[in-house]
C-alpha cells in the first residue's frame, strides 16, 4: 500500500534544495507606470481543457479563467473581499437574507445587441436552476432559490426560501455571470463549445477547438467595466489565445522561449527562474477551503476526538510551506487567509508533538516495536486517497505524523478511482480543496445538513454555520464564521494543511494581468508592449 | 476470392462487436461514476458540492440508472444506426469529436509512417549491404535502442533542443508543416526501429538461402541479388507486423500528442478514459478496432500480390515469419 518510491523521495529532496537556494527571493511585478498600448494578442497557456467554456457549466479553474472574460456579473468582489457595483449599480438585502433587490445600470448590452435588463437576470437564474447538476457551482449558490421578480427593466428582485447570505458574493462569480436570454435556453453542449455562448463581457468567443485552443476577441463598444478597473471602455488586447499545453515542462520551456506570453501552470520548483530575467511572477492564495484532511468520523479510529487532534498537532505546517512556494505562508484557519472573514486560528494549528503524544497515550494507543502505535491488536494506520499532484507535500506529512506513531498511507489514484472511494464513504481521510471567496463554503463542506464531509452527528458547529448563512451584516457574520472555524479546527473536523496558490508567470511585455476576487484571472486591463 | 473477402468481413464484424461489448462491460464494472467525475471538473478539478438529487437527475438524463442489459441494448442499437451518442463530459456528439481529432492524428501517423519506412528500410538495407563490420554492428545496434527509448523522453529532448534552445520548430499546436516535424520524428523512431529489426533479420535469413547462391552463380549483380531476391522475400515478415506497427503508431500518438500539445485521437482518448466518458471511449475503441481490422485485411490481401505461391495455393493464408522459408522466388 505504501506508494512512496525512491524517485519521489529524490524529487522531494530536490525540492528542498531548490527552495533553500531561492528562499527569500520576492516576486517581481512589472513596472506599473508604463502607458498602456492597445492591440495585440496575448497567448496564455492552460494545462487542461475540460471540453467546455461556458462559465455557468464548468467547475475547473482553467475553464473558469476563460469564462470570466466572456460574462459580466451583477457585482464584483475586490481583492479585499468587498462586494462592489458592476452591472448592478446598487442593491438591498432583506434583514433575513432571503430577498435581494438589484438596481441595474443603463446601457449595458450583450454582444448580440440585446439589453442587460431584469428579464435577462431572471432568465439566467432560472436557467441555472434548470441546468441542475450541469451548473456544478451555480446550482449550489442557488439552493433555495424561489424566483426573480421584474417590476421594471432595471430592477430584479431575487428571493430564497431560506436565508442565503452567501448569494451576494455568488452574484460576483462567473458561475452566475449573465448570458444573453437566447443562450440561457440553448442546448448546453452548444454553449460548451462556444457556438451559442453570448455574454456581455469585454471579450467574445472567437473560436474554440477542444484540446487545442480558445481564441477570445475584444468586444467592440464595451463600456461597463467593473468598479476598481484601471481603465474604462474597451479592453486593451485585440484577442486572447488560451493554448492548452498539458505537459508541465513544455509550459515552462514555452514561456522561457517566449512561445507563450503568460501562464498560471508553472511547477513551483520552476518558478524562481521567472523572477526577473525578463519575466515576472505574482501569486495569490485561492480563497475558500485550503488543502485539507477531512477525517471520516464514522470510522472507529477517528471517532475518538483525541486521535484526530493528535493527527492535527503532529503536522508542522511551516515546514510544508517550505517545499511549496517561497512566498506562501502557513495555513491559519479552516479558511484560506484570502477568504473574506477568514479568522486566525494559527495557535490551534501550531506543531505540538508532545501534545499529540500525550493525547494518543490517553486514548490508549501504545507505541509498538516498529514505532507505530497499536491498540487492541490494531495498528494506527490510516489511508488518504487523492488524485491531486501534491505527492511531495503529502509525503512530508507522512514523515511528520510518523514521529508520533501514526502510520499515514498515501494512495494516489485517478480522479475516477478517488471520487468513487469518496462517494462510497469507504475511506479514512479525504483530501481536497475548494475555491470560493465566501466563508459559506464552510457550510457547504462541513455542515451535517449539506455535504457532511466528516460523516459526523449534528453539533454546535452546524448551528453556527446555519446562523452565518442567515446574517447579512458583515461584522456579525464574520464573528459567527470565526467561532465555527475555531470549533472545526479545535475538534479536528478540519485538518488544514496548506493553501493552494495561483501563480501568474508572465513575460515582461505583459502588463496588468490581474487576479480577481476568487484568484482567477482578469484580462480586461491587461495589455502587451509591442 | 469473393468468399474469402466475405468471410473476412464477417470476422471483422465479430471483432468489432466483441471489442464494443468488452469495453462496455469493463467500463460499467468500474466502481466510479462518470457523472461524479464530470462534476469534479475532470482532471485538475476541485471537489463538487452539487446536491445529490440533482446528481441523480443528471445520471438519469444519461440513462445511467437503467439496468445494465437495457443500457447495453440501447447503446448497441444506437451504434448499429451509426449514432455513437454524446459525450457525458460536455454533451458534444461523439462522432463530431472524433471527426475533429481524426484528421490531425491521420496526418501525424502518416508522416511518421513515411519517415519510419525510410529510416527502417534504410537501416536494415545498409546493415546487410555494408562490408564493414563496424558499420554493420553500429547499424544493428540502432533498432534495439530505438525500441527501448521512451517516446516521452525523446519528444521532450527534441523540444528542448530544437524549439526551446534553438528555435527552429514550434513546440505547440498543429498549424502548418513546421509543427509536424518534431512530433513525426518522435513517433517515427520506435516505429522505424521495429521495421528495421524485422526487415534486417529477414534480409540476413534470405541472403543465406540457397537460391541467393543460385542467383549469384547465375551472374546476378550484388545489387540485384539484394534488391530483387532477398529484399522481396524479407518484405513478407515485415508486412506481417503491419498490425504491430499500426498499434505502435496509435499508442505513440497518445504520448506525442500530449508532449507536443496537439489535437488528436490520442489526446481525446486520454481525456475520455480519465473522465470515464463511456460513449466517447466506446466510439474510440470502435475506431481503433476498425483500424486494426482494416490493416490486417489489407496485409492479408497484399500477401498474394507479393508472394505468388500464396495465390497459387488458393485461399491466402498469412505465413508465420519465423518458420517460413521460401524456395525460389521468380528470378
Amino acid at each position: 500500500m505504501r506508494t512512496r518510491t525512491p524517485l519521489s523521495a529524490l524529487t522531494l529532496a530536490g525540492l528542498l534544495v531548490l527552495t533553500a537556494c531561492s528562499g527569500g527571493q520576492s516576486s517581481a511585478q512589472n513596472p506599473a507606470d508604463a502607458t498602456p498600448v492597445d492591440g495585440g494578442n496575448l497567448t496564455f497557456a492552460i494545462s487542461v481543457d475540460s471540453g467546455c467554456i461556458d462559465p455557468q457549466q464548468v467547475g475547473n479553474n482553467d475553464a473558469l479563467n476563460i469564462g470570466r472574460q466572456l460574462v459580466d456579473s451583477l457585482t464584483v468582489q475586490d481583492l479585499d473581499g468587498k462586494i462592489q457595483p458592476w452591472l448592478a449599480q446598487s442593491w438591498e438585502v432583506s434583514p433575513d437574507a432571503t430577498t435581494f433587490t438589484f438596481h441595474l445600470r443603463q446601457g449595458a448590452t450583450f454582444s448580440d445587441g440585446t439589453p442587460v435588463d431584469s428579464a435577462a437576470v431572471k432568465a439566467n437564474l432560472d436557467g441555472i436552476v434548470a441546468l441542475g447538476a450541469k451548473a456544478s457551482l451555480g446550482s449550489t449558490y442557488l439552493q433555495g432559490y424561489t424566483g426573480t421578480q421584474t417590476p421594471d427593466p432595471q430592477t430584479a428582485v431575487v428571493t430564497f426560501s431560506a436565508p442565503s447570505a452567501q448569494f451576494l458574493q455568488a452574484t460576483s462569480t462567473m458561475s452566475l455571470g449573465l448570458l444573453s436570454v437566447p443562450t440561457t435556453t440553448a442546448d448546453p453542449a452548444t454553449r460548451c463549445d462556444g457556438s451559442t455562448l453570448v455574454g456581455s463581457g469585454p471579450f467574445t468567443v472567437g473560436s474554440y477547438t477542444k484540446d487545442d485552443k480558445t481564441v477570445l476577441d475584444k468586444r467592440k463598444g464595451y463600456d461597463w467595466a467593473p468598479t476598481g478597473s484601471k481603465h474604462s471602455g474597451e479592453a486593451h488586447l485585440d484577442s486572447i489565445t488560451y493554448q492548452v499545453v498539458p505537459e508541465a515542462s513544455v509550459r515552462t520551456g514555452s514561456l522561457q522561449s517566449k512561445q507563450i506570453d503568460a501562464t498560471t501552470g508553472i511547477a513551483s520548483q520552476d518558478l524562481p527562474q521567472f523572477d526577473g530575467n525578463g519575466f515576472w511572477t505574482q501569486r495569490r492564495a485561492n480563497p475558500g477551503i485550503p488543502y485539507n484532511f477531512f477525517p471520516n468520523e464514522s470510522r472507529p479510529i477517528f471517532s475518538d476526538e483525541r486521535v484526530r487532534q493528535a493527527f492535527s498537532k503532529a503536522i508542522d505546517r511551516e515546514q510544508l510551506v517550505s517545499i511549496l512556494n517561497p512566498d506562501d505562508v502557513a495555513v491559519s484557519s479552516a479558511l484560506s487567509a484570502s477568504t473574506p472573514a477568514a479568522p486566525d486560528d494559527s495557535a490551534a494549528l501550531a506543531l505540538d508533538v508532545d501534545g499529540a503524544n500525550a493525547l494518543l497515550d490517553q486514548a490508549g494507543w501504545v507505541e509498538g516495536a516498529d514505532g507505530i502505535r497499536e491498540k487492541d491488536g490494531r495498528k494506527l494506520t490510516v489511508t488518504v486517497t487523492f488524485w491531486q499532484s501534491t505527492t511531495a507535500v503529502l509525503e512530508l506529512v507522512q514523515q511528520q505524523v510518523r514521529a508520533v506513531g501514526i502510520d499515514l498511507q498515501l494512495k494516489q489514484g485517478t480522479t475516477a478511482e478517488t471520487t468513487a472511494l469518496q462517494n462510497s464513504g469507504d475511506c479514512d481521510v479525504l483530501f481536497y480543496n475548494l475555491t470560493r471567496s465566501d466563508p459559506d463554503v464552510l457550510r457547504t463542506i462541513f455542515s451535517t445538513e449539506t455535504r457532511n464531509v466528516n460523516h459526523r452527528a449534528h453539533s454546535q458547529v452546524d448551528d453556527l454555520l446555519t446562523q452565518q448563512a442567515a446574517t447579512p451584516d458583515t461584522a456579525q457574520r464574520a464573528q459567527l464564521v470565526a467561532q465555527a472555524s475555531k470549533l472545526l479546527v479545535e475538534d479536528a473536523h478540519s485538518i488544514p494543511l496548506f493553501e493552494l496558490s495561483t501563480v501568474i508567470a508572465a513575460h515582461d511585455d505583459v502588463h496588468d494581468l490581474q487576479f480577481e476576487g476568487s484568484s482567477r484571472l482578469w484580462f480586461y486591463d491587461a495589455w502587451k508592449q509591442s | 476470392m469473393t468468399g474469402y473477402v466475405a468471410r473476412r468481413l464477417g470476422q471483422a464484424v465479430v471483432v468489432l462487436w466483441a471489442a464494443y461489448t468488452v469495453t462496455f462491460v469493463i467500463l460499467y464494472l468500474l466502481p466510479s461514476d462518470p457523472v461524479e467525475i464530470m462534476l469534479a471538473g475532470g482532471q485538475g478539478g476541485e471537489q463538487s458540492t452539487v446536491d445529490p438529487a440533482q446528481v441523480a437527475a443528471l445520471r438519469a438524463e444519461h440513462g445511467l440508472d437503467d439496468p445494465l442489459p437495457v443500457q447495453y441494448a440501447h447503446a448497441l442499437w444506437r451504434t448499429l444506426h451509426l449514432d455513437l451518442g454524446a459525450s457525458i463530459q460536455n454533451g458534444a456528439p461523439v462522432t463530431s469529436q472524433i471527426g475533429q481529432a481524426l484528421p490531425q492524428t491521420a496526418l501525424l501517423t502518416a508522416s511518421a509512417l513515411a519517415l519510419a519506412l525510410v529510416l527502417g528500410v534504410g537501416t536494415a538495407f545498409l546493415s546487410t549491404w555494408t562490408r564493414w563490420a563496424w558499420v554493420r554492428t553500429l547499424l544493428l545496434a540502432l533498432p534495439p535502442l530505438g525500441v527501448s527509448l521512451p517516446t516521452f523522453w525523446v519528444g521532450l529532448l527534441l523540444i528542448q533542443v530544437l524549439s526551446f534552445r534553438v528555435p527552429v520548430f514550434p513546440a505547440l499546436g498543429n498549424e502548418g508543416a513546421a509543427s509536424l516535424v518534431l512530433p513525426s520524428v518522435t513517433l517515427a523512431i520506435p516505429v522505424s526501429a521495429s521495421i528495421a529489426q524485422v526487415l534486417a533479420r529477414g534480409l540476413r535469413t534470405a541472403l543465406a538461402e540457397p537460391y541467393v547462391e543460385t542467383a549469384r552463380a547465375k551472374g546476378a549483380s550484388r545489387a540485384r541479388v539484394h534488391l530483387r531476391h532477398a529484399f522481396r522475400n524479407a518484405t513478407l515478415p515485415a508486412l506481417t507486423i503491419g498490425g504491430v506497427i499500426v498499434g505502435n503508431l496509435l499508442a505513440g500518438a497518445v504520448v506525442v500528442e500530449t508532449v507536443f500539445s496537439r489535437v488528436g485521437i490520442g489526446r481525446l482518448t486520454v481525456t475520455a478514459v480519465n473522465g470515464q466518458d463511456i460513449p466517447l471511449v466506446q466510439g474510440l475503441v470502435l475506431l481503433a478496432a476498425t483500424v486494426f481490422v482494416v490493416t490486417n485485411l489489407v496485409v492479408d490481401l497484399l500477401y498474394p500480390v507479393i508472394d505468388p505461391r500464396v495465390r497459387v495455393q488458393g485461399a491466402p493464408r498469412r505465413p508465420r515469419p519465423s518458420t517460413r522459408t521460401l524456395v525460389g522466388s521468380a528470378s
